[in-house]
């Protein structure tokens, strides 16, 4: 019965999203003003619902009730708890109902705490939000049922994807799906906004906590899915432009935008058409991301059970949401009013200079992703586009946009003087002069990109608190720090990443137990080799150690694992991390003499890469608390002004 | 605003509809003629592309026995999903050399060591003047060649499971 409850939630949150959509819409059209107030309560109701069929079905994955579909082929009895429960978002259809879960969290989020709206806007927001719904409830309902049930019941599962059970993988997908499926908050406010002519800076003051909430948990998300990959893939590479992670990235890409054009809007009430259709096309990101993932029309490592129907469906849905907001742009922005204007050299031109090069990049990792299709369909031909391209065509662009990263902070809002910028970064631009004469001096064989990267990181890295210069830094608005801390993660991160493709040393041994081998400053030595066994695998366990310098000897034990249950074998890379860097080893197979292939990684300031990501969660994290408190404060000041008149 | 403008977003989603759509309804089928079937190998020269595994020129390709040539790049994700299908065809008893496209011998070394290796040969193609010239557009790629170095057949895409007994049964016939 427990999994009939679940379908039975999920029916009366359709229900009720469709009755949301519906009591938005008569009201709105005929005026009936009286319907607004049910709408708070049916969008918080609909969130709950939705919610206790999630939570049914983590349920079903940890009592492997072995009668319900879902769990037959992507559970086993004897896995560990955690990996029971990440099991229910490892696959298509639970993932799919954790997707709509934060859907309908969202909704029940702006009917909770949305208290600055103007109420018909705020409306809008709902009844869109609700529309959105409507369309993957039905399409959970219809195509992608959880809850099916088995008959006969099986004695056991299928156990997991042996790659997704690792602890990384139990919290990347839900923070990822936070971010991505929380940026529908952003499509539905600028749907309200577009509807009903009401844009400008208190819209945009209302839009930006929301944004910059998804756009933490979807750094964070990014951030994670990218060391989860570079550990448990065992490749030694951090990204691999894979359609999946693009499909990550797009949304991010584009929500970055929108969370630095929001600014503009609610400072100066510019960039309004802009704004508006950044706020659509970052969602628009999210849906055609999980398109692509879940049709099978790209061909990707992560690939979920591809279907042709489940395809078909979510491509309607797509031509609906994103065909309907962007005709409702066309036909209503042409009557909102034009925003203020500004000069190239201001703080907004720094903006939309920012605006413009993140749409670039967006640009080239959509045309990329999607070129193989469009070769496919002109000439039948089915390519690949690798990281040759995405590296070359998007690592400039990013390095052009750091550099203005560096300077639009220390501009002024409207109109600035450039020569006075040049005063003001003048620190910086001499600290990236010295950066790069040092390391073209002291380095070899890097690439003209890493070594752009890694001194312009050095000066950035200073630029970024720069805005801190002469001001009362207890008096800085929280808000500010966020932005210093955001800009500054930019900077580490892309130390790391500079420094990862320049100085990494690699060796590939075939080693017998007793050998060792030197890797930059590290003794590895190969001990032995023994089998050992987990929950639910088994394993070739190497037993290594290793010793930097005359530091002290780790024991470290790069694993083969085999999975009886899914036959599958993974490589459990081992990594001994440093201040300044992580040695990485994988354990190959054997040859006919015994010996065992090690790869053996050298990797400096690697890790900065996801340090770098998850300052600039942080930067993002206190940017919203701080723009939060401040509209609390101002609300109470406003109140109490108002009291003593 | 500039009103016709306004109308380049819906535009540019409805190309993005009209590419996935024709992409969805489009069977499956990787099989094409290409023109290079029936012609002679281009002659090249290849260097090694890993320590374990010699050169690659031409006339390796024509030594009496019929043999698969295998188009891969460590950063192309079909080539992952065709790597067991090239093991099962090399356990089968087929020839398979390679060409490396535009990679390093780093990453072509990290690639087999993960996904298998089932060449005798591997050839690095860096600037991706060989694969031009045998009339492939991509990774992956592969062709039959009869014992003379004249191709018989391009398949173009990965290989799936269902096609080993077909590139079987056609390394058969050309002999």
């Amino acid at each position: 019965m427990i999994a009939e409850t679940g379908l039975i939630a999920l029916w009366l949150a359709a229900a009720l999203a469709l009755l949301q959509f519906a009591l938005c819409t008569i009201g709105l059209v005929k005026g009936r003003d009286e319907f607004f107030a049910a709408i708070r309560p049916i969008a918080i109701a609909q969130g709950v619902l939705v919610t206790i069929s999630f939570l049914i079905l983590v349920w079903l994955f940890i009592r492997s009730d072995m009668s319900v579909k879902l769990v037959v082929m992507n559970s086993v009895a004897v896995k560990p708890l955690i990996y029971k429960i990440s099991g229910t978002w490892g696959n298509h259809e639970g993932s799919m109902l954790l997707w709509v879960a934060i859907l309908g969290i969202a909704g029940a989020g702006i009917g909770l705490f949305e208290r600055t709206l103007k109420q018909r806007t705020l409306v809008t927001t709902l009844a869109a939000q609700a529309f959105i719904s409507v369309g993957f409830y039905a399409y959970l309902l219809i195509a992608s049922n959880p809850f099916e049930r088995i008959f006969p019941v099986p004695a056991d599962g299928q156990g997991l994807n042996p790659l997704l059970q690792d602890v990384g993988l139990a919290l990347h997908p839900p923070t990822l799906y936070i971010g991505y499926v929380g940026l529908s908050i952003a499509f539905s406010f600028a749907v309200g906004a577009m509807i009903n002519r009401d844009v400008g800076p208190d819209f945009a003051k209302a839009m930006r906590p929301w944004v910059l909430g998804a756009w933490v948990f979807l750094t964070l998300g990014i951030t994670a899915g990218s060391y989860w990959a570079y550990y448990e893939l065992g490749w030694g590479g951090w990204w691999f432009w894979d359609p999946v992670e693009n499909a990550s990235l797009m949304p991010w890409l584009a929500a970055t935008a929108l969370l630095h054009s929001v600014n503009v809007l609610a400072t100066r009430d510019g960039l309004r058409a802009w704004t508006l259709m950044l706020a659509v096309v970052a969602f628009s990101m999210s849906m055609i991301g999980t398109f692509l993932v879940r049709s099978g029309v790209l061909t990707s490592v992560h690939a979920f059970a591809v279907d042709p129907t489940r395809g078909g469906f979510i491509l309607a849905l797509l031509a609906i949401y994103i065909g309907g907001a962007m005709a409702v742009f066309a036909l209503r922005v042409g009557t909102v009013k034009e925003g203020s204007q500004f000069e190239p050299v201001s703080r907004e031109g720094a903006l939309v200079a920012n605006n413009l090069l993140l749409s670039a990049i967006l640009g080239i990792v959509f045309i990329g992703t999607l070129y193989p299709l469009f070769v496919e369909g002109v000439s039948g031909d089915m390519i690949s586009v690798g990281a040759p391209y995405f590296n070359l065509a998007t690592g400039p662009i990013a390095l052009i946009l750091v550099a203005i990263m560096a300077a639009g902070p220390l501009l002024r809002w409207r109109r600035d003087k450039a020569k006075a910028l040049l005063n003001r970064i003048s620190i910086p631009i001499f600290i990236t002069a010295a950066a790069l004469f040092g390391l073209v001096l002291f380095t070899t064989s890097m690439s003209t990109l890493s070594l752009l990267g890694l001194a312009l990181a050095a000066g950035i890295a200073v630029a970024s608190f720069a805005p801190l210069w002469k001001r009362n830094l207890r008096r800085t608005p929280m808000h500010t720090y966020g932005m210093i801390i955001a800009h500054f993660g930019v900077a580490v991160a892309l130390v790391g990443m500079a420094s990862e493709s320049s100085f990494t040393e690699e060796k590939l041994v075939a080693a017998s137990p007793g050998d060792e081998v030197i890797v930059n400053n590290w003794k590895v030595n190969f001990l032995a080799i023994e089998p050992i066994a987990g929950p639910n695998w088994t394993a070739l366990e190497a037993r290594v150690t290793a010793q930097y310098g005359d530091g002290a000897i780790h024991q470290i034990e790069p694993q083969n694992r085999m999975f009886p249950a899914a036959q599958t074998q993974t490589s459990e890379a081992a990594l001994l991390t440093r201040w300044n860097g992580q040695l990485y080893v994988v354990l190959g197979d054997s040859d006919e003499q015994g010996r065992w292939q090690l790869r053996i990684w050298w990797k400096p300031f690697v890790t900065l890469i996801w340090y770098g990501g998850v300052l600039i969660a942080l930067g993002g994290l206190l940017a919203m608390i701080g723009r939060l408190r401040r509209a609390v404060r101002q609300k109470r000041q406003r109140e109490y002004a108002e009291a003593l008149i | 605003m500039n009103r016709p403008l306004l109308w380049v977003p819906l535009g540019l989603f409805a190309i993005f509809f009209a590419i996935v759509a024709a992409g969805l309804t489009r069977p499956k089928d990787n099989i094409v003629e290409s023109k290079m079937v029936g012609k002679s190998i281009p002659e090249f020269v290849l260097p090694a592309a890993i320590e374990q595994r010699p050169a690659l020129r031409s006339t390796d390709l024509a030594t009496g026995k019929p043999q698969l040539l295998n188009i891969f790049a460590s950063w192309c994700v079909p080539c992952i999903a065709e790597a067991p299908q090239l093991l099962a065809l090399e356990r089968a008893g087929a020839t398979i050399n390679g060409v490396a496209s535009r990679d390093t011998p780093a990453d072509i070394a990290n690639f087999l060591n993960r996904w298998g290796n089932p060449y005798q040969r591997i050839g690095t193609d860096e600037r991706s003047v060989v694969q031009l010239e045998l009339g492939s557009s991509g990774v992956p790629e592969t062709f039959v060649i009869d014992g003379k170095g004249v191709i018989v057949h391009q398949h173009i895409g990965d290989i799936r499971e269902e096609d080993v007994p077909k590139l079987l049964q056609m390394l058969k016939e050309a002999e």
